[in-house]
């Protein structure tokens, strides 16, 4: 018998599964209708190395044996990978295309570009992927300007530590409408939504 | 799996009834409902304890977005007090150990058969619509693949003939409910069987607006701050019903009326189909026409007097 150390001891998940997810996913619900305002996403829940806490909550809340979800190899391997599979039961995706949820951070410069993820079909333009990008600070980066449904006029969001060519790809995916993929962009804290239906404008 | 507080000995259900793997199937199906308004999304609809087309789509949607802060209000056909209305509000309090209330600004999630509150709703609602058939080309095409192409191709063409014929035979658009809308300039969209009256609600609304059709088994979604069109012409502009008589109850002009008919000689009497907001207005000293008539047949309450209709 093999001792886990601590590296990969499976730290825990939701204490009350039923009326945390029900929190965690009205957070969410409200922060993809209305693109650009980040929203805390609290808990008690010790998200493992490689997941934001907003990420890891979000993931307890919508994955399950349904829905692949693609991690950045090192931490596909490391803790988080068997955290998800053992609290979510869901499939690690190795490849980009077959992704239900993805995981991307945002400061390393090796994540696929956005275009690897599945935008659906013209049939179904539901069966796309939804994006977590992890993101260093909600303000400081480059500006954004966002409209579109659930925004009244305009939204400026600047967050920092995102790819370069994050708000350039953000834009061209938002063309594919009604194809494309829907984002969430996620700090330590915070979760802010930036679903395909959200016009995207600035120096980029 | 029991849920917090459950104290009875009924057999225990999971919290919101609905099992947690059924919830999480909804919730992902929302947030791709929210994120293509008007687009039909297919979810694995759940067999329910009462029948299909009675509002097992919208009991769908609450049950899986609703918790135990949430304050529930339940109208059917703008009636807090009708049979399906309060079936699904016990339902809800039985289930999900939440309040119920009859005042649209206390509710924080609003199930509703064929009706938008007359008060206007604001960022903290969530509006629940029941619907029977979520397909606005069902009746002009019956294929689903075909339906799905014309969607897929923004090929309405079809739609915008219906509504031609419509005015070349009648003079005008005869369609008075589950009026066509355009969503988000993408999207034709059926708003569900409400009145054409209630559609200008739901342009740039400030509440998030979600369907469910039961039987058909799909989801699609409204953000707030939405552009919703009615479809029209230009030399033939979109327009809701109006009357020539105020609600015969409080008097409100500008409310959506029902006629009911009061007695065998063909009398009739145009009341509010809100009965919250007619309430209210006669709770505030607004007076109908016929109330006192009402009130003496026993067909309305006296709120004013500290009645309450039956």
């Amino acid at each position: 018998m093999v001792r886990p150390d601590s590296s990969n001891t499976i730290t825990p998940g939701f204490k009350d599964p039923v009326l945390q997810s029900q929190a965690a996913f009205r957070i969410v619900m409200a922060a993809l209708a209305e693109p650009g305002v980040w929203h805390a996403m609290p808990g008690d829940v010790v998200p493992p190395p490689g997941l934001s806490r907003p990420a890891a909550l979000a993931l307890l809340t919508l994955a399950d044996f349904e829905t692949p979800v693609w991690l950045p190899p090192a931490v596909r391997t490391g803790p988080a990978g068997a955290w998800l599979r053992f609290h979510c039961n869901c499939p690690l995706a190795e490849q980009p295309s077959a992704a239900a949820f993805a995981v991307i951070d945002g400061s390393d410069p090796a994540m696929p570009p956005l275009s690897a993820f599945p935008i659906g079909e013209d049939s179904f333009p539901d069966r796309a992927a939804t994006v977590l990008v992890t993101c260093k600070a909600r303000d400081g980066g480059a500006k954004a300007i966002l409209s579109g449904p659930g925004i009244k006029t305009v939204r400026t969001v600047a967050p920092a530590g995102l790819p370069p060519d994050f708000w350039r790809g953000a834009a061209t995916n938002a063309l594919a409408y009604p194809l494309g993929l829907d984002l969430f962009l996620v700090d330590a804290t915070h979760i802010m939504g930036l679903p395909r239906s959200t016009r995207i404008e600035g120096a980029f | 799996m029991s849920f917090a507080g459950s104290t009875s000995s009924e057999v225990d259900y999971n919290y919101a009834y609905l099992d947690e793997q059924t919830k999480r199937m909804i919730r992902r199906a929302l947030l791709k409902a929210i994120a293509i308004p008007g687009y039909q999304v297919p979810f694995g609809s759940r067999e329910m304890p009462l029948a299909r087309g009675w509002g097992t789509g919208g009991i769908q949607i609450t049950a899986a977005i609703i918790g135990p802060t949430d304050t529930l209000k339940v109208i059917d056909q703008g009636a807090d007090d009708t049979t399906n209305a309060v079936s699904i509000r016990r339902f809800f309090e039985r289930t999900a150990q939440v309040a119920t209330t009859e005042v649209t600004s206390d509710a924080t999630i609003i199930q509703t058969r064929h009706r938008i509150p007359e008060e206007p709703l604001t960022a903290r609602h969530i509006l629940v619509y029941q619907v029977p058939q979520p397909e606005p080309l069902r009746k002009l095409e019956p294929s689903e693949r075909e339906t799905r192409n014309m969607h897929a191709w923004a090929e309405y063409g079809l739609m915008h003939v219906r509504l031609y014929e419509s005015i070349a035979r009648f003079g005008q658009v005869t369609t008075t409910y589950d009026y066509p809308v355009h969503v988000n300039g993408r999207h034709v969209m059926a708003p569900s069987p409400i009145p054409k009256f209630d559609n200008p609600k739901m342009h740039n609304a400030d509440a998030l607006q979600l369907f469910g059709a039961g039987r058909e088994k799909r989801i699609y979604a409204i953000p707030p701050h939405t552009t919703v069109k009615s479809l029209d012409f230009d030399d033939h502009p979109f327009t809701v019903q109006t009357w020539d008589k105020p609600c015969g109850l409080c008097g409100a002009t500008d409310s959506y009326l029902d006629e009911v008919i009061i007695d065998d000689a063909g009398g009739n009497l145009f009341v509010c189909s809100d009965s919250h907001h007619c309430e209210t207005r006669r709770a505030s000293g607004h007076r109908g026409t016929m109330l006192g008539e009402a009130v003496g047949a026993k067909l309305a309450g006296d709120t004013a007097q500290g009645g309450r209709s039956t």
